[in-house]
């Protein structure tokens, strides 16, 4: 972990409330797909959550949905604005385990992380399958760049408006994989894990106070005990997951 | 330049001490820096049984504060004998500040007693005001009665100082305090949170699960030296002071209502390193004061 200041180069809408952020600083601290960065924004109290879309040298590229006043401060962030930000937060996903041919499915604002993961398991020579879902057309994003990273990619629509119409689960009984990602809105983390055929490794999400460990806000009840969303997570292994809700 | 306090007759190098619930055991902290620095700390609120706390949502953002409804998560004093503070030695080298918490007066006593032959601890810090636990935490808090007997009870079983941490939630803070003084506690700490909510537009419900929660930060700041300026006025034994805290001129200001030492809370979890920042600062502002000695200033204010 590390607080340091990251400068806005671009920030563009790339879907519906969808917004695309490319930073610029030391990302040294990042060290595995799935982790966040929790960003200070001029007038909030605490900051804000956001997981890593990409890193590469000094540059971080993050998406995100505006829901709220801090996401939309966001949004509107000028090129050349700096966040002080803490960076490499959480664990993160764990790429050893994934097999020669792992699935992926992101949810969403659940699609970002699965992005640079994907972007990993290519360069080690894995053959990963992409499954992204949104509620409409209107909110699709990044299809085409899974593409150039050379995954195979079936995007879903739970309306139809676009791709195979419903949820990702439908898709993934059609398809043969080794092991599993995935990040999403709960009910699709759920979803996922009851259709999975492998094991794997799902990343939570839960309202912060502190993002690293210290104040207990994020805290779940897993199978191993209790574990902080934002210390001992958000990835968490398909096998110690409690559905308590 | 002298920034030495003399807490309950410890001596402390400075007198900043990041708050129970924002600092976990410490050794997460020095994974950052050296949290030797620090006058001391207080650990995580501990209780006889390990707790989870409240459900999930437990955090809401608030103007210059947030809410909490965590609940006293800990994993119970045996485990915290037996792990946290083993792992707290390998960093920490000062006496450290026990934060305890429980249910009724023989949890708290069942829990200090067991502290109480721990070397590491320094001060109780008896709490009696978490305003996130039913049927204990802050009833124990806003009745003098209730204060005092917890107190007496604490202190037949204990060899250390023990510092009553107190609510902002009641209408008499100062009786509550004289209460305590006068059941043998050998300081007062004070504020706890302030009980508060938040209301989410989109799906008109609580923002927290538990409804309510304790409001901390800097819009806290007023009422809490409010507060310590009244029971400074009121009480003998030294106050432990905090609410708000996140520089080092709040740090002064705290101290001119009557604190001895300062807690710094919520600023902790905006910024991992808000206390290692406010003792490094405390020379500069004592400076532009013109404060030799920390200690000339405490109640400086009456």
């Amino acid at each position: 972990m590390k607080d340091v200041n990251l400068k806005v180069i671009s920030n563009k809408q790339i879907a519906k409330n969808t917004y695309e952020s490319v930073l610029e600083g030391d990302v040294s601290h990042i060290t595995a797909p799935g982790q966040f960065v929790n960003i200070k924004l001029e007038g909030k109290f605490l900051r804000r959550p956001i997981s890593i879309c990409a890193v590469e040298d000094n540059r971080l590229t993050l998406i995100y949905k505006v829901v709220g006043a801090g996401t939309e401060q966001m949004a509107e962030a000028a090129a050349g604005t700096v966040w002080q930000t803490l960076t490499g937060l959480g664990n993160g996903y764990d790429l050893t385990k994934s097999g020669d041919k792992p699935l992926l499915i992101g949810g969403g604002a659940g699609v970002p992380p699965m992005f640079e993961l994907c972007k990993r398991l290519v360069k080690e020579g894995k053959a990963p399958v992409v499954i992204l879902g949104f509620n409409t057309k209107d909110e699709v994003f990044y299809e085409n760049e899974f593409k150039a990273l050379g995954a195979d990619v079936v995007v879903c629509t739970a309306d139809g408006s676009y791709g195979t119409q419903g949820f990702v689960t439908t898709p993934m009984e059609t398809v043969d994989y080794t092991y599993f990602y995935t990040c999403g809105p709960e009910p699709m983390l759920k979803a996922v894990f009851k259709a999975s055929k492998t094991s794997g490794q799902l990343s939570f999400e839960e309202r912060m106070g502190c993002g690293f460990g210290a104040c207990m806000g994020c805290s779940c009840k897993t199978i191993t005990g209790y574990k902080r969303i934002c210390k001992e997570g958000p990835v968490m292994e398909k096998e110690e997951i409690l559905w308590e809700k | 330049m002298n920034t030495k306090v003399k807490l309950c007759g410890i001596e402390m190098s400075n007198p900043i001490i990041p708050a129970s619930g924002t600092f976990g055991f410490g050794y997460e902290f020095a994974e950052l820096y050296d949290i030797n620095i620090l006058g001391t700390f207080s650990f995580k609120g501990t209780t006889k049984d390990k707790r989870f706390g409240n459900p999930t949502p437990r955090i809401a953002e608030c103007e210059r504060g947030m809410i909490n409804s965590v609940g006293l998560q800990n994993p119970g004093v045996e485990d915290v004998i037996k792990n946290e503070l083993p792992k707290l030695k390998t960093c920490f080298s000062k006496p450290v500040m026990a934060n305890v918490s429980g249910f009724s007066v023989d949890e708290y006593v069942y829990t200090c007693e067991k502290l109480d032959k721990e070397s590491q601890i320094g001060w109780f810090e008896v709490n009696v005001s978490c305003p996130n636990v039913h049927g204990g935490g802050m009833s124990f808090g806003t009745s003098p009665e209730a204060a005092a007997e917890v107190t007496a009870a604490v202190k037949k079983v204990t060899t250390k100082p023990v510092i009553v941490k107190l609510s902002p939630n009641v209408t008499d803070i100062v009786s509550i305090a004289k209460a305590c003084e006068a059941a043998g506690a050998d300081g007062i700490s004070l504020i706890n949170t302030l009980l508060g909510m938040r209301i989410d537009l989109k799906s008109r419900k609580p923002v927290v699960a538990n409804k309510m929660g304790g409001f901390s930060g800097p819009a806290i700041k007023p009422v809490a030296l409010r507060m310590v300026y009244q029971v400074y006025d009121a009480v003998k034994i030294p106050i432990v002071g905090g609410g708000g805290i996140s520089t080092a001129e709040d740090v002064i200001e705290m101290m001119l209502a009557g604190a001895t030492a300062v807690e710094v809370g919520a600023a902790n979890l905006v910024d991992p390193f808000a206390c290692k920042n406010i003792i490094e600062d405390l020379p500069r502002v004592m400076e532009k004061y013109r404060i030799e000695n920390l200690t000339d200033i405490i109640g400086g204010a009456h």
